[in-house]
């Protein structure tokens, strides 16, 4: 059965470019407001292209207007039939103070969890140093700041030190130290398409060097030390490694999918923002930790005493503690029951 | 089972289809997509080193993390802003849409551009490209993460009969009953092979326009016997499009 394409697609053209035209304003505008009426009217035009297609794709015609439709109808079901939120123009106030907090509670039992694995590496890299302490060479790869050395070695040489050793590289250095973390982050998230095993590698192995750095000192009686020096960036700098290692478990969750009946897509749909919104916040917190790192946590006493930066460190981890358990938070909040 | 077309079902019953992209025209476009970005960055840095000369850290700073945000924001800020493309993707015409035809997301896009660092894993897309081999919806990991897709979009004409079906004396049309029978006998695709024999006659060279239309001819003449004086004094090509007059034809014709 052949249709009579030329009076066909002279009598339904101007049907699809009307659709045409509409999709267009809507793709290039996605504030666009239509009334009942126009909705109504665009649910029309789709329709009727819709069973354009369907014509066309059952009787005999040439392949160019039936891809052209395809794309027509492809265009107009995502609008139709998209059911996520549309977010209307972004604020970073609602953002930082709602949305992020909202959404590390909605996923905490996935930051327990990644928060479970880096303790657990502190515990088995500080067993480790404490039962055998040559291991360090072993357990730190890296040498920066002295790390493998002595503690009691390194502090007097920081103590007594005449010199700024940062002198005119500290941005560089901040902005290297942000860079790298945020590459580890972005990594502890997206090795969570391992089912996790990457993620909880990466936590764990993250785990064993802060634990073993910290027994190394505290051996050496430098507790004082080791506290000004990692509190004021590590108070924010670990607990945005941990809340990347929670998206690396949520992204691990929706792909295994225990006792869910939503198909794989459906999960992975159901977290996808919910990840984005974590990684930019771990990404912000990682600018900040970068830039504390850089131009506080590298000078020690006499230059500032221990006291104040292990003050400011307690002070902005019982402030990031506040941030994440109560920012946002309203009397019947929605949508935040822990995944 | 690998597949190079996505078919979609609307709730309203109707199938629309979506061309995959395959490995090969993905790396291509990576390729070009890769030379953007080294351009991006050489500005990048004659720019720096501007401030190189005023102060050396910043300037070193300024690379650094211009470096690492163009390295990863290009993706996610060419795929937003063009609706699923980059420079790349564009000129091997591939888009990124999502793998249920819905409307692609901010987040999807950033979800499947931070999973790259994933995808490239040791070295040049190679987990990418392995999980994208086996994937029946050719994604790679960050697709499969994001739930999207990337097809292929080739160039879409508007349809123009009036210069093949222009108001021509049709010998076929004197049998109307034949005329029906073949009407009814030509499959989509033939009918659409004629068409594109007809639209693309002029590109071909003389004698191999001849040998097609008789090729042709030969294969349509035996779907329906017409009798002698309906086809006897004209050429293959003539039988052509007499036969997609009979085809597409309008319904003045009838």
């Amino acid at each position: 059965m052949i249709i009579d394409l030329q009076r066909f697609l002279a009598n339904e053209r101007a049907c699809w470019a009307e659709l045409e035209g509409l999709l267009d304003r809507l793709e290039a505008d996605p504030d666009v407001k239509m009334s009942l009426e126009q909705v109504r009217y665009f649910h029309q035009l789709y329709e009727r292209t819709s069973a354009d297609l369907a014509k066309i794709t059952t009787f005999s015609s040439e392949p160019e207007t039936r891809r052209y439709l395809e794309s027509l109808v492809a265009r107009a079901y995502g609008e139709i039939h998209e059911t996520r939120e549309r977010r209307r123009g972004f604020s970073l106030a609602e953002w930082l103070f709602k949305d992020l907090p909202r959404t590390f509670r909605r996923h905490v039992r996935a930051f327990w969890l990644s928060l479970a694995i880096t303790v657990a590496g502190c515990l088995f890299g500080g067993l480790a140093i404490d039962l055998d302490p040559d291991a360090k060479t072993v357990l730190i790869p890296f040498n920066q700041f002295g790390l493998v050395e002595d503690p009691n070695q390194r502090v007097a040489e920081e103590e007594n030190a005449t010199t700024d050793r940062l002198a005119g590289e500290r941005t560089e250095f901040s902005t290297a130290l942000m860079t790298n973390n945020v590459h580890v982050s972005i990594l502890a998230m997206a090795l969570g398409m391992t089912y996790g095993v990457g993620t909880i590698v990466l936590l764990f192995y993250n785990g064993v060097i802060l634990g073993a750095i910290s027994v190394d000192y505290i051996h050496a009686g430098q507790t004082v030390f080791l506290l000004g020096w990692l509190l004021p960036h590590g108070s924010v700098e670990i607990p945005s490694i941990v809340i990347a290692g929670q998206c690396g478990m949520v992204l691990a969750g929706a792909l295994i999918g225990w006792g869910k009946r939503v198909t794989l897509a459906g999960r992975l749909r159901a977290v996808s923002r919910d990840l984005v919104t974590l990684i930019f916040g771990v990404a912000l917190m990682l600018v900040w930790a970068g830039f504390i790192e850089a131009f506080l946590s590298q000078y020690h006493e006499p230059v500032i005493p221990y006291a104040v930066k292990i003050a400011f460190g307690l002070t902005e981890l019982a402030l990031l503690t506040f941030y994440f358990a109560k920012c946002g938070r309203t009397p019947k909040a929605a949508g935040e029951a822990p995944s | 089972m690998k597949t190079a077309t996505l078919l979609i079902r609307t709730p309203e019953g109707i199938v629309f289809s979506q061309v995959l992209a395959g490995p090969v025209t993905r790396c291509l476009a990576w390729i070009v997509d890769l030379a953007c970005i080294s351009v991006v960055l050489s500005f990048l840095r004659l720019f720096v080193k501007l401030f190189l000369l005023i102060s050396p850290s910043f300037g070193a700073a300024l690379e650094l993390i211009g470096y690492f945000v163009i390295s990863i924001g290009y993706g996610i800020f060419c795929e937003w802003s063009w609706r699923g493309q980059t420079v790349g993707k564009r000129v091997l015409r591939l888009r990124v849409v999502d793998a249920e035809g819905l409307r692609l997301q901010f987040n999807q896009i950033v979800t499947r551009n931070l999973l790259r660092f994933v995808d490239l894993m040791p070295v040049c897309y190679f987990v990418g490209g392995v999980v994208c081999w086996f994937s029946g919806k050719g994604q790679r990991l960050g697709d499969i993460a994001a739930n999207t897709i990337v097809i292929r979009q080739p160039r879409l004409a508007t349809p123009d009969l009036d210069q093949l079906l222009a108001h021509k004396y049709n010998s076929l049309q004197l049998h109307p009953h034949l005329a029906a029978r073949l009407r009814q006998r030509v499959s989509p695709a033939e009918a659409a092979t004629a068409l594109q024999a007809l639209v693309r006659r002029d590109d071909f060279e003389a004698v191999a326009r001849v040998e097609l239309f008789g090729e042709l001819a030969r294969h349509f003449r035996g779907k329906v016997d017409f009798p002698a004086e309906a086809t006897e004094g004209i050429t293959d090509e003539q039988y052509i499009r007499n036969v997609v007059g009979v085809v597409y034809r309008t319904r003045a014709e009838r």
